[in-house]
């Protein structure tokens, strides 16, 4: 048997007096509800295209994909994206490092800067489930699109597609069907789709690859209920919202900027190091905004960058990616002059044809929810910010002198321990983690242990 | 004593807080170049109208609501947007009483018109405490200015209406009163109802008409925001409706809010056709 599971964290917008809400189904191990699922949604007046990527790894043919959607979508409107597409935001917003050398105090010289991307996990993709005619279910179409058999569905009765599901042989849990009925009664079609084996073995495809919806909705907002049918702690969801005109934001939940542009310890550069602090830091600063924040890791006109984490999308990966006022591929689109240099402050030209007439701005969010927190479905709005924002944090090396070197020497290296000191504590703070341990990395010379005060009041050195 | 100094004093202890506690993208400079532009553009129409006694606690409070609820990623944004508000007030008047909030008019032009220029409904969450917070403080103002009515009943209608349509998509209890709960404890909305359509000067005079105009404020809003999905309902439905507050006025006439006690002041100006803020 099929088993229905909601897992990650879905996905999906809009609908006319109706939602587009989505959940995967499927064989959802634990380590799923670990990972973060991945969005991109491009929006632009009601005009919407949505990407969902999943990190399914089981059986294809176990998976299953539940999307409600605002109108019974014609065949253009559904494509199988490329995970790729994920990859390339991912790198390009992921929060960063930037390092910076001191200058030798003996010699002033200019200092140089090096940037260094490091990434939050991404996720896979979806599967379907069809056929049987039911009470009170309708199959309005049903398309073979890329490797995925796909069924649009409508429902009259509050539980006539739980009641479909079940004879379709998925295992629903047991509060699936209370969060489907909103978006029943907001007359919404359901999209169904599982894997067609044939098609993905003549694909070659052993990845699920992203689904993508185009359609049109007076509704920006993410459906991240649904997928709370069974949800089993935290869940995390990256959005990539590409607009036009400015940052994107929750209207219905605070939108909080990340801590980010502060010194850390060098240290962070070496091996996994970086990740794991700031995997660290969103814990707990998720945490410490009770998850009830949504987070902006990321804003940017995707026109340049400074540092760039990757290089910018080109315009036939943000149109791949949904962009669909970028040029047409037909166009003769000026690829980016890009060489992969991330020495210094890039600023290429913008990557759109006709002048840059038609800016696209990426805006980053992640967020850490819980049912208790987040009772209602993520919804958005366009703000005109234009402030870009990223989350990027700075190691500074300090340069290598010999205290006798120069008069300047000695206090400089004064003001490194004292910075280093500073900088480990910022880590702590920003991490909840543990100064000492923090310290123990730092192969500093040890703070020297502090003398009583009274040490040496009578002139006579250490106390007896 | 003057209700508006008690206003005053809790906005500035609300934007002190969100300042401090939730991470207001708002720069102080912001914030005094809003009030500084509001007190000069004041300054400069009750010269033109050669009015005295009126005093600036009104521009404050424009400044201070403006620095509440707008945001702009530039430093002109927050003072031209003052000096519309303000001069709005003196300008835009039938039968000496002005037709808009001020704060709710610059709002209004801001994301209308300006660039950068942005409000975040989310900004306040929906923490329990600053709810009871703003609706302690917020009370108190309404109960002094006497139109708290105009509170109760935007909140009781607003909120009735949500409540009814969580009952029509057919939530389950439990997941209906959470989303009634995160709604209801909206910082942004209580702000509304306590500070802004609570203005006296700017709600029909009579009883009768300022309850028929607070209850089609609050459909407006419920529509704009739950049936049509766009943010900042209630500020959009109070300053389209606005217009409909002078009718009302003339359909049932009613004694005239003042914030002075000086009614002599107050006919004098009325009988120019001006009434200071």
């Amino acid at each position: 048997m099929k088993k229905l599971l909601v897992a990650g964290a879905l996905a999906a917008v809009v609908g006319s007096a109706q939602a587009f809400c989505g959940f995967y189904v499927g064989k959802a191990d634990a380590n799923l509800f670990n990972e973060a699922s991945q969005v991109i949604v491009v929006r632009d007046g009601d005009k919407t295209v949505v990407s969902m990527l999943n990190d399914y790894k089981g059986d294809a043919k176990e998976f299953a994909l539940v999307v409600p959607v605002p109108t019974v979508l014609q065949k253009g409107q559904i494509n199988v994206g490329d995970k790729k597409t994920f990859d390339r935001l991912d790198a390009y917003s992921a929060p960063r490092l930037a390092e910076y050398y001191d200058p030798n105090p003996c010699d002033r010289r200019l200092y140089e800067m090096r940037s260094k991307d490091a990434a939050v996990a991404p996720m896979a993709a979806p599967v379907g489930s069809a056929a049987a005619k039911a009470l009170g279910v309708t199959i309005e179409a049903s398309y073979t699109v890329g490797e995925y058999d796909i069924v649009i569905l409508s429902a009259t009765q509050s539980d006539g597609l739980e009641t479909w599901l079940k004879q379709s042989g998925y295992r629903i849990p047991a509060n699936s069907a209370k969060a489907l009925a909103p978006y029943i009664r907001q007359n919404m079609k359901f999209f169904v789709a599982k894997v067609n084996l044939a098609e993905q073995a003549k694909s070659g495809f052993t990845m699920l690859r992203p689904l993508q919806f185009a359609y049109e909705s007076e509704k920006f907002m993410l459906p991240i209920r649904l997928g709370m049918a069974n949800a089993n702690g935290p869940q995390d969801l990256i959005a990539y919202m590409l607009t036009k005109n400015g940052r994107v934001e929750t209207s219905n939940y605070r939108t909080v900027k990340l801590p980010a542009n502060m010194d850390l310890p060098v240290f962070l550069k070496q091996g996994d190091e970086f990740r794991n602090f700031y995997k660290a830091m969103f814990g707990e600063q998720a945490k410490k905004e009770g998850y009830r924040a949504v987070f902006t890791e990321y804003f940017w006109d995707m026109g340049w960058c400074d540092p760039c984490a990757a290089d910018p999308l080109s315009p036939e990966e943000l149109r791949k990616a949904g962009v669909f006022w970028v040029g047409a591929p037909n166009n003769e689109v000026q690829p980016l002059p890009l060489p992969g240099q991330p020495q210094t402050r890039i600023m290429p030209p913008r990557p759109f044809p006709g002048g840059g007439a038609q800016p696209v701005m990426l805006t980053r969010l992640h967020v850490r929810y819980t049912p208790e927190t987040f009772p209602e479905d993520l919804m958005f709005q366009e703000t005109k910010d234009r402030q870009n924002f990223q989350t990027r944090y700075v190691l500074r090396h300090p340069a290598k002198v010999e205290p006798n070197a120069c008069p300047e020497a000695k206090p400089y290296l004064e003001s490194v321990i004292k910075r280093q000191e500073n900088e480990a504590q910022q880590l702590a703070t920003l991490t909840g983690g543990d100064i000492n341990a923090i310290r123990k990395k730092l192969t500093l010379p040890p703070v020297p242990p502090q003398k009583p005060w009274w040490d040496g009041l009578w002139g006579n050195g250490a106390a007896k | 004593m003057d209700a508006r100094i008690f206003q005053i004093g809790f906005q500035a202890i609300l934007l002190a807080a969100g300042v401090l506690l939730r991470d207001f993208s708002l720069l102080p400079l912001q914030m005094g170049l809003a009030l500084a532009s509001a007190a000069a553009t004041q300054s400069f129409w009750l010269r033109v109208f050669r009015l005295r006694g009126v005093g600036y606690l009104s521009p404050l409070i424009t400044g201070f609501g403006l620095s509440l609820l707008l945001r702009a990623d530039s430093l002109w944004l927050h003072p031209l947007v003052a000096c519309l508000a303000i001069s709005g007030k003196f300008l835009l008047r039938v039968n000496g009483k002005h037709v808009f909030n001020p704060a709710n008019f610059g709002v209004g032009v801001a994301l209308l018109a300006l660039p950068g220029a942005w409000v975040s409904p989310g900004q306040w969450g929906n923490d329990l405490g600053i709810a009871v917070w703003l609706i302690g403080l917020g009370a108190l103002v309404a109960q002094r200015a006497r139109r708290n009515d105009a509170s109760w009943l935007f909140l009781a209608i607003f909120l009735g209406l949500f409540a009814a349509r969580l009952f029509q998509l057919s939530h389950s209890f439990e997941r209906a009163w959470e989303i009634f709960c995160h709604q209801a404890l909206n910082g942004a909305l209580l702000l509304f109802a306590f500070f802004m359509i609570s203005d006296p000067m700017t709600l029909p005079d009579r009883p009768v008409a300022r309850r028929l105009h607070v209850g089609l404020v609050a459909v407006a809003a419920f529509a704009w925001q739950f049936l049509f999905y766009r943010p900042n309902g209630a500020l959009w439905a109070l300053l389209c409706l606005a217009p409909l507050v002078p009718i009302w006025d003339s359909i049932w006439p009613g004694k005239r809010h003042n914030w002075h006690g000086n009614r002599s002041l107050q006919n004098n100006v009325a009988a120019q056709g001006k009434i200071p803020g």
